[in-house]
């Protein structure tokens, strides 16, 4: 916090001093940050939960029924890398309505920030029984898988042209971990960082739209066949890292 | 002057305070109710939010004492033979051994009585199979007048209670003189109900590190923690869940039609179909026969359904796995083990808390 203070304190008085005009004004502004879900480009809301009108880029067609995810150490960076934290983490559940759009009061400068945070939990912040919230959502890892949380579930029913019936699949992203010694677990840190670039925060009350495109889990750079990956997937560590690959397109602006 | 002005604002204070503000107060008879905090096992402490109480009913030492008394009471039912504790027995988790309770006049239900423990850690709000009721409060309204429950008028139950020779004093220790009524009955039950609190099995313990597992039962833990085998946990807690619960609804398999639409019947919305309430899977040794429609008379048969009989429809939990196979298709050790591990969440000490017993 006295880092903080300082940094603004001469931040401040670097811009009064040098420029009469300046318009990096130090604000305490209303920030709301939205998160909007949709499937290139349609909007996604629980109204289209449960009915199988979804076609990934392999062309299986699928329904969603549950969409919840964890986002991490979210901040605000300057161009000057310094960085103002928002929330340790945010729990955002689709269906619930769960944090679909979150608020808070930041005294910040007007300028340019990139919104940052990490999806799912580093491996430091992915500590086994923790957060409360999230064990009483029972968005934990098995013990046998090292523990820790969930990255995001996300659970739906599909159609392929070989399987027929509506068949359920969950596509649950968790730290990637082999498990073929039981005894000596090897993980792969596989949460990432998503930087969104170039927001523009000048008044007292700012929005940012965070677009969340659900196709892209199967499609870039990996598209996803839904007849060879749809359960058991969190024991899979090869999966984990296609799922890893795949997710770093879902977020934009 | 000065002092004619303070006394004429408290006397404006006390004549617009309703009854009802003032047992909040606590001020209506000269009495105060002893407000108190739930007895709140360590672990829960460590791994969940903290319990939903609803300001409008705060827990207190009086108001738990008349619910426990209630809840014991067969005043409540028409012809005075059934009270709550007749289909939720403490010595069964507050469940009964029957697929479907019996009411007055030998009235049968359709669903199978629930057991009561944890309540307060619901945080949806949703209660009983269908999740039809939203609080324990509203909950606590249904059976007095259900038909082949209690069968009885809120009105006669009030009648009752005035004239009791102990219910008046009880009520007005607890609520002050706000006249007794249905509300007040639910209240003080609510309050009994959010004490019934279950959390010191050997399975706690073993959390707790006061005691092991045997080879059987750890087996079984990660048989239920192991999503290409039970795959339980995602719907019925872990050892960072002590509720055995997600308190969600699902159709996790049952039929292929349905005969009780469950959650449907009460969204109005066909992909609620099919849906239940999952129970926790707390106490089990107690509480058979299981399911909303008590149809599985043990533990064997309810893992039997997920390894081999699951059947399919179109609301089926897509977390339900090989579901054209009929389950998960667990060798009979992983069923045995699985089995050994449910009962290490037994809690005798909290069927026999003398705390919970009839007065």
């Amino acid at each position: 916090m006295i880092k903080k203070l300082v940094y603004i304190l001469m931040l401040a008085v670097t811009i009064w001093s040098c420029s009469s005009d300046s318009d990096e004004t130090l604000q305490n502004k209303k920030i709301t940050i939205n998160f909007i879900h949709e499937w290139d480009g349609t909007l996604v809301t629980k109204d289209d939960f449960n009915d199988i009108k979804f076609k990934n880029e392999n062309g299986d067609s699928l329904s969603i029924e549950k969409y919840r995810y964890v986002l991490s150490d979210i901040k605000l960076v300057d161009p000057s890398g310094f960085e103002t934290p928002l929330k340790d983490y945010l729990f955002i559940d689709l269906g619930e309505e769960q944090n679909l759009s979150y608020s808070l009061e930041e005294l910040i400068l007007d300028r340019t920030y990139t919104l940052r945070f990490t999806f799912g939990f580093t491996d430091e912040k992915n500590q086994d029984g923790v957060y409360l919230d999230l064990n009483t959502a029972s968005f934990n890892v098995s013990p046998g898988l090292g523990g820790g949380y969930h990255y995001m579930q996300f659970d739906g029913k599909f159609k392929t042209e070989t399987t027929t019936t509506p068949t359920g699949f969950n596509y649950h992203v968790i730290r990637a971990v082999d498990n073929t010694d039981p005894n000596n677990l090897v993980f792969q840190d596989t949460s990432f960082t998503v930087n969104l670039a170039d927001i523009w925060l000048k008044n007292t009350t700012e929005t940012i739209n965070v677009k969340v495109n659900i196709a892209e889990w199967f499609k870039n750079p990996n598209t996803w066949k839904l007849d060879e990956l749809h359960q058991m997937l969190m024991p899979n560590f090869d999966a984990q890292v296609l799922m890893n690959g795949n997710g770093k397109s879902v977020f934009s602006l | 002057m000065k002092n004619a002005w303070i006394y004429s604002f408290l006397i404006f204070i006390l004549i617009s305070c309703s009854s009802e503000e003032a047992v909040e107060l606590g001020v209506d008879n000269g009495y105060t109710p002893v407000q108190i905090e739930l007895e709140i096992p360590q672990l829960f402490k460590d791994k969940l939010l903290a319990p939903n109480i609803p300001t409008s009913n705060p827990q207190t030492q009086e108001g738990i004492q008349l619910g426990k008394k209630l809840f014991f009471d067969p005043i409540l039912s028409s012809d005075k033979t059934i009270s709550c504790a007749t289909c939720h027995d403490p010595q069964k988790a507050f469940t009964d051994n029957l697929q479907f309770s019996k009411g007055v006049n030998d009235g049968i239900g359709t669903r199978n009585s629930m057991p009561l423990f944890n309540l307060a850690w619901n945080f949806d709000d949703r209660f009983t199979w269908d999740g039809k009721q939203l609080s324990i409060e509203r909950q606590a309204f249904e059976p007095v007048t259900n038909h082949v429950e209690m069968n009885n008028d809120w009105k006669e139950v009030a009648n009752r209670l005035k004239n009791h020779t102990d219910y008046p004093e009880l009520f007005k220790k607890a609520f002050g003189d706000t006249p007794i009524d249905s509300n007040l009955v639910v209240k003080a039950l609510a309050q009994f109900e959010r004490t019934l609190i279950s959390g010191n099995s050997k399975f706690d313990k073993f959390l707790r590190g006061e005691t092991t597992l045997t080879s059987e039962e750890q087996n079984g833990f990660d048989v239920f923690m192991d999503e290409s085998r039970g795959d339980c946990f995602h719907c019925h807690g872990s050892n960072n869940n002590p509720l055995w619960t997600d308190n969600k609804f699902h159709n996790n398999g049952l039929d292929a039609t349905f005969t009780d639409l469950g959650l449907g019947a009460v969204t109005g919305d066909a992909n609620d179909n099919g849906k239940f309430k999952t129970p926790s899977l707390r106490n089990l040794a107690f509480t058979a026969p299981f399911m909303h429609d008590g149809r599985f008379a043990t533990i064997e048969e309810v893992i039997n359904h997920y390894s081999e009989g699951l059947k399919n429809s179109s609301t089926i939990d897509p977390l339900m796995k090989k579901v054209n196979q009929g389950g998960v298709q667990l060798t009979d050790l992983d069923k045995a083990d699985l089995k050994a591990f449910l009962l290490t969440l037994t809690d005798s000490d909290f069927t026999n808390n003398p705390a919970f017993q009839l007065p």
